[in-house]
């Protein structure tokens, strides 16, 4: 599973910086069928974080609501440098993770 | 009946769909979530397109006045529709740390209807904004 994170590479010490995360996923809903007729088992990332150094900063729930390849833009207070980690996981039990870089002068 | 009465009853009648109707009333699937806690409208803003062509990802924005500090900040938004299957689309989780309570992401949506956003506060107080959308192409969840 593929992520795309964009933050800003440096920002100053209390600035509120912008986070975008863009993951790739089908977001099954579980209500379409396949070209048999059989129901596509729901498979949608239940649960996004993301953690400043190891600090939990934001959180979602998703559902099935959630347009495929979910994009989720929130905003952080840049605290010190460090680094922002991303961790996901569907319905499958599948988990994925991605880091991002900050420089806080 | 004169044809001038017949035609303004007719546009008053196609204007508004019933959904549209009510609409300062709360989301049920809202008033459900805050346990009977009173929601009271404001302090939030739902940005939604008025027109989507295809309900299957709608960019939808929410921004709570909050000053987000440690003693005054926006503990979770809450969003919730009133057609999809799932009506509690997606559940977010902020705290001080996040600066500033604006989310911004994409939904799919089952038709046209009202969207809620609903924001908990770390003074136990909730508030809610909604938005109407027509949709033209929702959502696929029909057995097609």
């Amino acid at each position: 599973m593929a992520a795309r994170i964009q933050i800003p590479a440096s920002a100053k010490k209390g600035e509120v910086v912008e986070v975008r995360v863009l993951i790739q996923h089908p977001m099954e809903t579980g209500y379409r069928r396949d070209d048999v007729g059989h129901l596509i088992k729901r498979n949608v990332i239940t649960s996004l974080s993301c953690r400043y150094d190891g600090v939990e900063v934001f959180r979602a729930d998703l559902s099935s609501g959630i347009a495929a390849n979910p994009y989720v833009q929130f905003y952080t207070v840049a605290e010190k440098s460090g680094e922002l980690e991303f961790t996901w996981i569907d319905d499958e039990g599948k988990q994925g993770s991605e880091r991002a870089p900050i420089q806080v002068t | 009946m004169r044809r001038r009465d017949f035609l303004a009853g007719l546009a008053g009648t196609l204007a508004l769909p019933a959904a549209f109707a009510d609409d300062d009333a709360l989301d049920p699937a809202a008033a459900k979530f805050a346990k009977g806690a009173p929601v009271r409208k404001g302090r939030v803003k739902v940005t939604l397109p008025q027109l989507a062509d295809n309900g299957n990802s709608v960019p939808i924005g929410i921004v709570v006045d909050s000053p987000m500090t440690v003693v005054d900040h926006v503990k979770s938004i809450h969003l919730f529709s009133e057609r999809n299957p799932v009506s509690n689309m997606a559940n977010f989780y902020l705290g001080p740390r996040a600066g500033k309570a604006e989310i911004n992401s994409r939904v799919r949506l089952a038709g046209s209807q009202k969207v809620t956003a609903v924001a908990a506060l770390s003074d136990g107080t909730y508030w809610y904004d909604s938005a109407p959308i027509v949709v033209t192409l929702s959502a696929c969840l029909d057995e097609s």
